[in-house]
């Protein structure tokens, strides 16, 4: 009997230690599993393409997008691999977010009366953006394969890294709103605005080689260079898209037009880098605030 | 019996019932002082609950039970004070809680069963028992949306009680369903203690609470009012619900040369449980033991009107001519052949006491409850006249 484990509940504000925390979340892997099962589930249920809906959107922006492309005139060859391989990177992201910003307070039916990790829910909504985003990448990947555009390695390598960098990101910043939201509900409107605006912040439409053009340096870190140049590659989806780009789309300047951002494939991936770890020491940081918060949740819901 | 299985210690719950919060951003900075008050859900609370023990907990409704189970499941944080649990613990504060109306029976049974700690080849094991526990053989694969209230109940308790946690704390659920599942339930539960895990109950039902818990408490706005035997505790609930606060009760006294070993109330279904009709027959079987030799034993009972506290019926052996003796334990039956009264609750005050002094060996006041329903009647036909007229219009 005495192997029985103690649990002690007091007054404090819960304090996040990280390795204990992560024993606990493992140990409720399966509500994690399952309740992104059933939100999977509930979104498509009594629908009648079910899952297809999913492949559905990306093709719709890309039937618009390539419309006003074609429209203003701006040629970016092989537009589909470009606006896609951004584009599902910006769905995991922005999908995550809003949902999982509204993740605790769409199930305070939960919250209220049972007891599980509150992490999980936000985790769900990624994990949910997540299972759509692998999705959709196969089919991406499987029609660039057949069509033959083809992978090339080393760009490749960029790949795994984006995505890493794209998930440490959108998980630091969901478990962020989606506690702050439970006291100020202002976050779901803001984030609505934002959104928009971060959107058309990231060269996912456009070619981002444009945007080097136009602020008209080279080298990023270079003393030389402009703070707007500075300010567009502070946004950490930037250097995550323009990875997915070289990763998928790999050629900088295809017949005469510079589409990508011409920088070293090592710089790159430098930047991806440091954002996998700013994005973890911030982790840190947004978890503690959930974790010491997600003590009052039931109530202030 | 073993070690604290949970141990609450001057636990306290501050809830602050704000009349205009600010949720926005915009009212905090506007809205310089916010005018809430403060609500005392939880007071000082402490409280031990044995491993392999059944504690009921009861009391009127926001007297803070649910708060209480709430914190101590972590749901909620407490103001103040600690609640330490040792062991695995489940909380089934609502049925059917998790369940969600667009997934299946089947899908609903493994989200729930995850929530409540088991993994999914634990729930697969359980699986089958948990359907039929829950009689909805064939309906597994129907959204819960189709079920009936019923059936969602007797689902959300079938997961919950194959979930097999050392802790099993239990808000008012066992109240669900028909009487067949109701005894399942009681069934299961009893399961539970011969398995020696912790069980904490909530409920409003009294007498499952003497039936089933080991130790009670009586919660009331707030503060532990009365904690100890079931029935001791109980009692003091029913004290408290019909209003009875006299200060100079005294629930038992006498010097017991003599003694009540037991009281039965039996009600005419042959049960010693449950309301009885207006008009309908009633036993009172009072169980008497001597410690010593007692001569001229007087056994007698009073029945006292809830409402009122007026006596309204009382017999005693001595008028009824009977001499009880010298014994060792002997059965005096107060048969009432109709009790006449109006619906309501009443009390039952039994005494031994000596016949010539009056002196009092044994008194055990308002001990006793049984409760009256008017009987639905079929009005008997009487003759009434009617006047018939006939006249041109």
């Amino acid at each position: 009997m005495d192997a029985l484990e103690t649990t002690l509940r007091s007054s404090e504000s819960p304090h996040l230690r990280v390795r204990e925390r992560l024993r606990v979340l493992a140990a409720h892997r399966e509500v994690l599993a399952n309740l992104t099962r059933k939100e999977l589930k509930v979104k498509y249920a009594a629908s009648v393409l079910g899952a297809v809906w999913s492949l559905l959107n990306p093709l719709v922006y890309l039937a618009v997008f390539t419309f006003v492309t074609q429209v203003l005139g701006t040629n970016v060859p092989h537009y589909p691999v470009y606006l896609l391989s951004g584009l599902l990177a910006w769905n995991l992201f922005s999908a995550s977010v809003s949902t999982g910003s509204r993740a605790v307070l769409d199930n305070a039916n939960l919250v209220k009366k049972i007891a599980f990790p509150r992490e999980i829910l936000p985790l769900s909504s990624i994990g949910v953006a997540l299972v759509d985003f692998v999705l959709q990448m196969a089919v991406l990947l499987a029609i660039m394969v057949v069509s033959g555009y083809g992978l090339s390695m080393p760009e490749l390598a960029l790949l795994p890294l984006a995505i890493l960098a794209l998930i440490a990101f959108t998980t630091m910043l969901t478990l962020l709103l989606a506690a702050m939201n439970v006291r100020y509900r202002d976050v779901g409107h803001l984030l609505n605005i934002a959104l928009l605006v971060w959107f058309w912040a990231t060269p996912i439409v456009y070619a981002s080689g444009l945007v080097q053009q136009e602020l008209g340096c080279g080298d990023i870190l270079g003393f030389g260079c402009k703070l707007v140049e500075f300010l567009y590659w502070l946004n950490p989806l930037t250097p995550v898209v323009e990875g997915m780009h070289r990763a998928l789309y790999v050629t900088v300047s295809p017949e005469g037009t510079q589409v990508l951002y011409d920088v070293s494939l090592g710089w790159l991936a430098l930047v991806l880098a440091a954002v996998v770890v700013a994005s973890v020491v911030l982790l840190r940081f947004t978890w503690g605030y959930f974790f010491s918060r997600s003590g009052d949740f039931a109530e202030e819901l | 019996m073993g070690a604290a299985a949970l141990e609450v210690r001057d636990l306290s719950k501050r809830f602050r019932v704000i009349r205009e919060k600010p949720t926005s951003i915009k009212q905090r900075l506007l809205t310089s002082r916010t005018r809430a008050e403060d609500l005392w859900a939880l007071h000082d609370v402490s409280l031990d609950v044995r491993e392999g023990s059944t504690f009921g907990l009861i009391g009127h409704n926001g007297s803070g039970k649910t708060t209480l189970l709430k914190c101590v499941a972590g749901i909620l944080r407490p103001t103040s004070g600690t609640v330490r649990q040792r062991g695995r613990l489940a909380a089934l504060l609502e049925l059917g809680a998790g369940f969600h109306p667009e997934l299946t029976g089947r899908e609903n049974v493994y989200l729930n069963a995850a929530f409540l700690g088991l993994s999914r080849k634990q729930t697969d094991r359980a699986y089958e028992d948990i359907v039929g526990f829950a009689e909805l053989e064939g309906f597994m694969d129907n959204q819960v949306k189709f079920y009936s209230s019923g059936m969602l109940v007797r689902l959300g308790f079938a997961v919950a009680v194959h979930v097999e946690p050392d802790v099993l704390l239990v808000d008012e659920v066992l109240a669900v369903g028909d009487e067949a599942f109701q005894a399942k339930c009681i069934d299961r539960v009893r399961a539970f203690q011969r398995d020696g895990r912790t069980i904490v109950l909530v409920t409003h039902a009294l007498d499952t609470v003497i039936e089933i818990c080991d130790r009670a408490a009586m919660l009331d706005h707030g503060r532990l009012h009365a904690i100890g035997q079931p029935a001791d505790v109980v009692r003091e609930m029913r004290y408290v619900l019909l209003g009875v606060t006299d200060p100079g009760f005294v629930p038992e006294q006498g010097t017991r040369e003599a003694e009540i070993a037991e009281v039965v109330i039996e009600r005419p279904n042959g049960t010693n449980e449950g309301a009885i009709l207006r008009g309908d027959p009633l036993t009172i079987v009072v169980d008497v033991r001597q410690n010593e030799p007692v001569d001229e034993l007087d056994v007698d009972f009073q029945i006292l009107d809830g409402g009122t506290n007026h006596a309204v019926l009382d017999a005693r052996t001595s008028r009824a001519g009977i001499d009880l003796g010298r014994f060792d334990k002997k059965r005096v039956r107060f048969r009432i052949e109709g009790f006449p009264y109006d619906p309501g609750k009443y009390w039952v005050t039994v005494g031994l006491s000596n016949r010539s002094s009056g002196h009092l060996y044994h008194v055990q006041t308002q001990r006793y409850l049984f409760e009256v329903f008017d009987a639905p009647r079929v009005q008997d036909r009487v003759e009434v006249p009617v006047v018939v007229e006939a006249e041109d219009l």
